[in-house]
């Protein structure tokens, strides 16, 4: 009997592969899937025909035709510039550190690949993700943190909810990046050595500026200033700075100094001490929870302020269409425009938008 | 899973007749063209023997038939070697906005070496109209390029009305008739063309041979350069296999075609009435009357033409749509774009272009799978006027 038929997102990378190849071993029908998401050979310099986009569709191709299953590149151009590129580009003008990578998986993958399955007949969707999906017998979907911490993504999955969550697939969301690697050597997967891909996927030739500047963001000098408004210098745009930056800089002074804040209206970047990158609480909006509603209205909880921070203990307040986030001990470089995500143990509760300047200890 | 293929204005199968006769060129028969011995002898008359059976099915002299790699490379050829050599008598270009692009891409190309190029629009049938080529004409104009037929409506343009004035006006006429050669008659003789692209795996031979007619006198930069064959015109050892069932298929539709050609062309009437009878909200791209007798293209409303492709895809049955970017995503048709077709109608057009194989019950089967596809994919259709109504049956 033929299985039930599942979408599997391909990248080209060796997790996806090897996730869409497990789907096969458990007996779903599996249509490999890759998105066009951008022409790339508009933004990529110097680098005519060797795009390395096109090589990562080749190599998922590759992989389909070595599982003997159907693969499809699917035109998502119109939905990638409409929900990813214009918001982190209209992000980064009003001087906000965007993550483009959730709202990729928010949007793109799973809500456009979502509606595709349905097109093409198909029960859900499947991604190379390291992150764990729990499906209780009452049908209700709990999200949890990849059990191998160095991998873990489930950051970039906070605004799923359970509703979504039942028809979403991660075939390698327990494993280790080396059985995974493994898996795909034994099975001749032509991907198994693959390099991990690290950069925002469109930033091709690995500097925003560049990318903002193409994208009609023009960059103007402007101030360095202190808290209290003294000018310390110039900078050559907002651009290129984020909170909690170090680097960079070009500004001689007693102690190191960092970004503490970006007044993008001003076009002025606010420097502090190390201290003054320090926050007490932050403000936290368009949040949203993977039950679909906050366990309480005041509760405790892990939260994380960007991908790669290990966690901080905190109490959150929930405040209408925002919640605020009390942590026990001041957190460095609380970005706006990052994402916060909410813990409790290795589950992930939810998670929303880091809001305007957090506040600092002083 | 049963297949049925209706993408023949993509590829064709090998003719069976076709494939019989090539075996011994795939064994004893080996030689190369240009060796003086026995071996190459035996082989150079096969080639030329095709040579003369094109010839006869257009109408033209043998050795005004030129070998090449296929339909693109004839464009090519065609394009660049009359700008390169007639490049100091003018820098303009005549085209159409619905080329296929071997012939879009070489007029960039050549504007990035200083040429300019006009490209006249059609009409909502998707046909270049005579006047406008006449009105784009000026005195630098050095060569003019339409299409026969276009190959994503199968809409035919009036080539001997545009040759005519573009001969009047003592410019050269090229015409890329990969899709109109053995579908609808040509007779390069009486024809005020110059150049004329064929290919062989359009029409039941084998991929990788194509050929450009080029009318005695007119003299081309070559592209390609190497030996001496094709008397200098392209270089390199002939696919002989290719030209070979070329020559075959050319000779076939010879004496076949009317015959094939009105088989075709019931079954695609048939297709579309089916179509047309049974699924609401169809639009159909091109000309209804003035069109290859094979190709139908519709634009299915509400639901896109990536979804139905795929879907019809999975239930075996091969059709196409828009066109393939580099990446193998669709875009929406810039042909359809040109017609003035309403955007959000060209993303759910499908292409379906009949030819040898499909039978009666191959249409039937199609248009019962596409029925279902439509029903499914605008139930689901938050545009679909009808989506519930849809949904409950």
């Amino acid at each position: 009997m033929r299985g039930k038929r599942i979408l599997a997102a391909m990248s080209g990378g060796v997790d996806s592969s090897v996730a869409a190849l497990l789907l096969q071993r458990q007996g779903w029908e599996v249509i490999g899937i890759s998105m066009d998401l951008y022409d790339f050979s508009k933004v990529t310099k110097n680098r005519e025909g060797t795009c390395c986009s096109l090589d990562d569709l080749y190599d998922a191709r590759r992989v389909c035709d070595t599982l003997h299953i159907p693969y499809y590149v699917l035109n998502l151009r119109d939905e990638f510039r409409r929900e990813v590129i214009d918001p982190f580009v209209r992000e980064y003008s009003t001087g906000r550190t965007p993550n483009p990578c959730i709202l990729c998986n928010e949007h793109l993958k799973f809500r456009a690949l979502l509606r595709k399955a349905d097109e093409l007949g198909a029960e859900g969707v499947a991604t190379g993700h390291y992150a764990v999906i729990r499906r209780e017998p009452s049908g209700r979907c709990r999200l949890f943190a990849a059990p191998d911490e160095s991998k873990d993504q489930s950051y970039f999955l906070f605004s799923l909810d359970s509703e979504r969550l039942r028809r979403i697939h991660f075939p390698v969301g327990e494993m280790r990046k080396d059985e995974v690697r493994r898996i795909a050597e034994a099975a001749g997967l032509p991907v198994f050595e693959k390099r991990e891909s690290q950069d925002i996927c469109f930033v091709t030739d690995h500097s925003y500026t560049e990318f903002l500047n193409r994208s009609g963001i023009e960059e103007k000098e402007g101030q360095f200033l202190d808290r209290a408004g003294n000018v310390l210098g110039t900078h050559k745009g907002v651009l290129r700075f984020t909170v909690g930056q170090r680097k960079g800089l070009g500004i001689a002074a007693k102690e190191p100094l960092y970004v503490v804040a970006i007044d993008a209206e001003k076009n002025a970047i606010i420097l502090g001490t190390e201290d003054e990158t320090l926050s007490v609480s932050t403000r936290v909006g368009r949040f949203s929870f993977v039950s679909g509603i906050s366990p309480a209205r005041e509760f405790r909880a892990t939260v994380k302020v960007r991908f790669r921070h290990p966690g901080a203990d905190a109490t959150v307040h929930m405040e209408g269409d925002h919640f605020r986030v009390v942590f026990d001990s001041p957190q460095r470089s609380v970005t706006p425009g990052q994402a916060l995500v909410l813990y409790e143990g290795k589950e992930v509760l939810g998670g929303g938008w880091i809001e305007c300047e957090s506040a600092s200890r002083s | 899973m049963r297949k049925i293929y209706l993408d023949h204005n993509a590829t064709t199968p090998v003719h069976p007749e076709i494939r019989e006769a090539i075996e011994p060129y795939l064994s004893e028969q080996f030689g190369n063209p240009s060796s003086i011995h026995w071996a190459g002898r035996d082989v150079r008359k096969e080639v030329e023997d095709a040579r003369k059976e094109i010839a006869s099915f257009f109408g033209c002299q043998p050795l005004e038939v030129v070998f090449t790699s296929s339909g693109t490379e004839s464009d090519n050829l065609a394009l660049k070697g009359v700008a390169f050599r007639k490049g100091n008598a003018g820098k303009h270009i005549v085209t159409s906005q619905v080329e296929h692009p071997a012939v879009m891409n070489s007029c960039r190309f050549l504007e990035a070496k200083g040429f300019r190029v006009t490209y006249v629009p059609v009409n909502r049938y998707g046909i270049v109209e005579p006047d406008s080529v006449r009105k784009a004409l000026t005195p630098d104009t050095v060569l003019v390029s339409v299409m026969y037929a276009n190959n994503e409506t199968g809409s035919v343009m009036p080539i001997p009305e545009i040759g005519e004035i573009v001969r009047n006006a003592g410019v050269l006429m090229h015409t890329d008739a990969v899709q109109a050669a053995g579908k609808i008659p040509i007779d390069f003789a009486a024809l005020p063309v110059d150049m004329l692209t064929f290919s062989g795996h359009k029409v039941n031979a084998l991929k990788g041979a194509g050929g450009l007619v080029i009318r005695k006198g007119i003299e081309l930069e070559a592209l390609i350069h190497g030996g001496h064959q094709e008397r200098g015109r392209r270089g390199g050892t002939e696919n002989v296999v290719g030209i070979i069932t070329m020559g075959k298929a050319f000779q076939l539709l010879r004496t076949g075609m009317e015959e094939e050609v009105a088989g075709i062309r019931r079954l695609r009437d048939k297709f579309e009435k089916g179509l047309f009878g049974r699924i609401p909200e169809l639009v159909l791209n091109g000309h209804p009357t003035e069109r290859l007798p094979n190709t139908v293209n519709i634009s299915f409303r509400f639901v896109e033409g990536e979804a139905m492709l795929l879907n019809l895809d999975m239930m075996g049955i091969a059709c196409s749509s828009g066109s393939a970017c580099t990446s193998g995503s669709l875009e929406p048709s810039p042909i359809l774009m040109a017609m003035g077709a309403d955007p959000t109608d060209s993303q759910g057009a499908l292409r379906f272009s009949l030819g040898l194989g499909n039978t009666e019950a191959d249409v039937e089967y199609a248009i019962d799978a596409i029925e279902t596809v439509v029903n499914k994919l605008r139930a689901l259709s938050p545009l679909y006027p009808g989506a519930k109504e849809a949904k409950a049956r």
